[in-house]
C-alpha cells in the first residue's frame, strides 16, 4: 500500500518536473541575458493558457495544435514587453526593474479576472481521460505528454543556443554584454529575443498543462512562485539546472502531498527554496559562479 | 499644516462612505510608513511584509479569543513577536549576503509558509479563519461602535510612525542607513555596521506593520490567512511609499492620498468587476517606475532643484 503510494508519487511528480522545468528554462533564459527577474513570467503563462482555451472553446484548435500559433505570438508579446516596457528603464536601479515586472504581473493577472472572473474553467479534449498502469502507478497520458513535450521543447531551446547564431549571441550577451555589443551583435535585438524566447516557454508549457490543469487567474501566481523555485535551485541562469531542478521540485511536491496533510506540500517546496538560497545561492550544480 | 488640521477636524462631518475611504488611505499610508522604513531608508525591498501583518493580526485576536487579554496589550505583544521574526529572518537574510531581488524572493516566501502553516493549522482558524467577537462596544476591548473612533486611532499610529521616520531620518541610524542603502561595502569601510544597521531597520519595520495588522482585525473584526498573510498586504504596503517615493518622510503618505483614492473610484465605477482596481495598480506601478522613478517627491525635489539652479 505505501509502496504503492510511494511509487505513484514519484511517477506524478515526474510528470509535474518537465513541465516545471520547461517554465523555469524560459525564467531562466530572460534572467540570464537580462539580469532580470521576472515576476510577470507566470501571468504570461496564464495568458497563454487563456489563448489555448479561447482557441478550443471558439475555433475548436486541439491544444496541442494552437502551440503552432501561441508559441509565435507569446514571442511576439515578451519581446513587445521587453523593448516598450524594460528596454527602455535598463539604466534604472535593479529593483525597480523588478518592481517593473512586478507592476507588469499585477497588470495582467487582474486583466484576466476583469475579463474573464477567477471561475475554474477547464478544456475536455477525447484524450483528457487517457490512462494507463505502469506496475501499481496510474499514469496519465496527457501528463504524459505534457512532461515528455516540455522536455522536448526544452532540450531543442538549448540546441538552438548551441547551435544557430541568434543562440550564440544570446549566449554572448548572458555572459559579456559589453563584449557582445562591442563585436557587433545588436544587443538590444538579442534582449527582446530572449524575453521573446523565456515567453514561448511558457505558452508551449501553458498549452501542453490545459487538457488536464484548471485556467483561471490565479494560476498564474502558483506557478510563477514554482518558478522561482525551480530556478533557485537550478541555478541562476543555467539551462540544464532548470530542467532538473524542475523534477526535484515536482517530486518534492508530490511526495510533499502523499505524506502531509492538506496543502502543507508548499511548506516543503519553499522551505527547499530559502535554504537553497540562504546556503547554495549559486543553486545545487552551480560551480563558483555564484551572486 | 492646513491639511493636518483638517484630518483631525474634518473626519466627524463626513458621510460614513468617505470616513471609510479616509480609514482606507491612512491605514495604507501607515503600512506604506512602516515598510519604507526598511524598503526605503535601508533599501532592502521587502516583498513579504504580510509575514508581520499576520502575525500581528493573529497574535492579538488569538489572545484575546483564548486568554481573554486585550488586544491594544495583544497588540504590542504581537509587535515583539512580528520583530523577533524579523530579526530571525533579516539576521538569516543579511548574514548570508542576499542582495536586491534576492532577499525580495526570501521575504516572499517567507510570507507564503506562513499562509499555508495558518491554512493547514486548525488551531488558527485553518483557512476559515477568524471573528473578532464585537457584540458590544468597549475602549478597554478595542470595540467601537462607529468607525470614528477606529479613524483616530490610525491617524494617531500613522503621525507617531511619522514622526518616528522624521526622527530616525535626522539621527545617526538615519546616516548609517543612508550609507548602507547607497554602498554597503564603502558604508563597512567607513566603519558602519551594516549588519546591526539593517537588523535595526528590519524590527522597526516589521513592528510597526503588526501593529497594523491588529488595527485590521479590531477595525474589519474577522481575519483570515489570504488576508494576512497574502500578496495583497505585501504589495499594499510598499506600493504607496514606490509611488509617493521611497526613503522619503512623507513619501508614502502622499502614495497612499493618491492610490487608494483610485482604487476606491475604479471600485466603484466597476462594480463586480473584481480586479479592476489591482489592474490599475499595476498599471500605475509601471508608469511610476517609467516617468517618475523616484516616485512623487523625487519629482518635485529635482523640479525644486532645478528651479533653484
Amino acid at each position: 500500500m505505501t509502496w504503492g503510494l510511494l511509487l505513484q508519487a514519484v511517477v506524478s511528480g515526474l510528470l509535474l518536473g518537465g513541465v516545471y522545468g520547461l517554465v523555469a528554462c524560459g525564467l531562466s533564459l530572460i534572467f540570464g541575458v537580462l539580469r532580470i527577474i521576472n515576476f510577470a513570467h507566470g501571468a504570461v503563462m496564464m495568458l497563454a493558457m487563456y489563448a489555448t482555451y479561447w482557441l478550443f472553446v471558439l475555433a475548436g484548435v486541439d491544444p496541442y495544435l494552437s502551440i503552432v500559433l501561441t508559441a509565435p505570438l507569446f514571442f511576439l508579446l515578451g519581446a513587445v514587453i521587453q523593448k516598450v516596457v524594460i528596454e527602455p528603464n535598463r539604466a534604472a536601479a535593479e529593483h525597480n526593474q523588478l518592481l517593473l515586472t512586478l507592476g507588469l504581473a499585477l497588470f495582467f493577472e487582474n486583466l484576466a479576472l476583469v475579463l474573464w472572473q477567477g471561475d475554474f474553467r477547464t478544456v475536455k479534449v477525447w484524450y483528457s481521460g487517457a490512462s494507463f498502469m505502469m506496475g501499481d502507478a496510474l499514469v496519465e497520458v496527457p501528463r504524459l505528454v505534457a512532461s515528455g513535450g516540455a522536455v522536448l521543447m526544452a532540450l531543442g531551446l538549448f540546441a538552438f543556443l548551441r547551435l544557430t547564431d541568434v543562440g550564440k549571441a544570446l549566449r554572448a550577451l548572458a555572459e559579456e554584454p559589453e563584449g557582445a555589443a562591442l563585436v557587433g551583435i545588436n544587443v538590444a535585438r538579442i534582449r527582446a529575443a530572449s524575453f521573446g524566447l523565456g515567453s514561448a516557454c511558457v505558452a508551449v508549457a501553458g498549452a501542453l498543462i490545459t487538457p488536464f490543469f484548471y485556467v483561471a487567474p490565479d494560476v498564474a501566481e502558483s506557478f510563477n512562485i514554482m518558478a522561482f523555485v525551480v530556478v533557485v535551485l537550478g541555478g541562476m541562469g543555467s539551462f540544464l539546472g532548470a530542467l532538473a531542478g524542475g523534477f526535484i521540485v515536482g517530486l518534492a511536491e508530490s511526495l510533499g502531498a502523499a505524506f502531509l496533510p492538506g496543502s502543507l506540500k508548499l511548506l516543503v517546496v519553499f522551505l527547499i527554496f530559502v535554504l537553497v538560497l540562504l546556503f547554495r545561492p549559486q543553486g545545487l550544480f552551480g560551480g563558483a559562479r555564484g551572486r | 499644516m492646513l491639511a493636518l488640521v483638517a484630518l483631525v477636524a474634518l473626519p466627524p462631518l463626513l458621510p460614513k462612505y468617505h470616513l471609510e475611504v479616509l480609514i482606507s488611505i491612512v491605514f495604507w499610508a501607515y503600512l506604506g510608513i512602516a515598510w519604507n522604513i526598511l524598503g526605503g531608508y535601508a533599501g532592502q525591498f521587502s516583498f513579504g511584509h504580510a509575514a508581520y501583518f499576520g502575525i500581528g493580526a493573529y497574535a492579538s485576536t488569538l489572545l484575546l479569543l483564548r486568554a481573554g487579554l486585550s488586544p491594544w496589550l495583544g497588540m504590542v505583544l504581537g509587535g515583539a513577536l512580528a520583530a523577533a521574526f524579523g530579526l530571525f529572518q533579516g539576521y538569516l537574510s543579511f548574514r548570508y549576503g542576499l542582495k536586491g531581488p534576492y532577499f525580495s524572493l526570501v521575504t516572499l516566501a517567507f510570507a507564503e509558509m506562513l499562509r499555508v502553516v495558518a491554512v493547514n493549522t486548525k488551531a488558527v482558524g485553518s483557512s476559515l479563519g477568524l471573528v473578532v467577537p464585537t457584540t458590544q462596544e468597549a475602549a478597554r476591548l478595542f470595540i467601537f461602535a462607529g468607525k470614528l473612533p477606529y479613524y483616530y486611532i490610525i491617524l494617531v499610529m500613522g503621525a507617531l510612525a511619522l514622526a518616528l521616520t522624521w526622527k530616525i531620518e535626522r539621527s545617526r541610524l538615519g546616516f548609517s542607513l543612508a550609507a548602507v542603502r547607497e554602498n554597503e561595502d564603502a558604508a563597512e569601510t567607513a566603519g558602519v555596521d551594516a549588519l546591526g544597521t539593517k537588523l535595526r531597520a528590519m524590527a522597526l519595520s516589521s513592528f510597526l506593520t503588526a501593529l497594523g495588522g491588529t488595527f485590521y482585525a479590531q477595525y474589519f473584526a474577522y481575519i483570515d490567512p489570504t488576508i494576512t498573510f497574502g500578496p495583497s498586504v505585501s504589495i499594499g504596503a510598499l506600493l504607496p511609499a514606490i509611488v509617493g517615493g521611497a526613503g522619503t518622510v512623507l513619501g508614502p503618505v502622499l502614495g497612499s492620498f493618491v492610490l487608494t483614492p483610485l482604487s476606491e473610484l475604479t471600485r466603484s465605477a466597476l462594480r463586480g468587476r473584481a480586479g479592476a482596481d489591482i489592474m490599475l495598480y499595476g498599471a500605475v506601478l509601471v508608469l511610476v517606475i517609467s516617468f517618475l522613478p523616484q516616485g512623487i517627491m523625487g519629482f518635485v525635489r529635482e523640479r525644486r532643484m532645478r528651479g533653484r539652479a
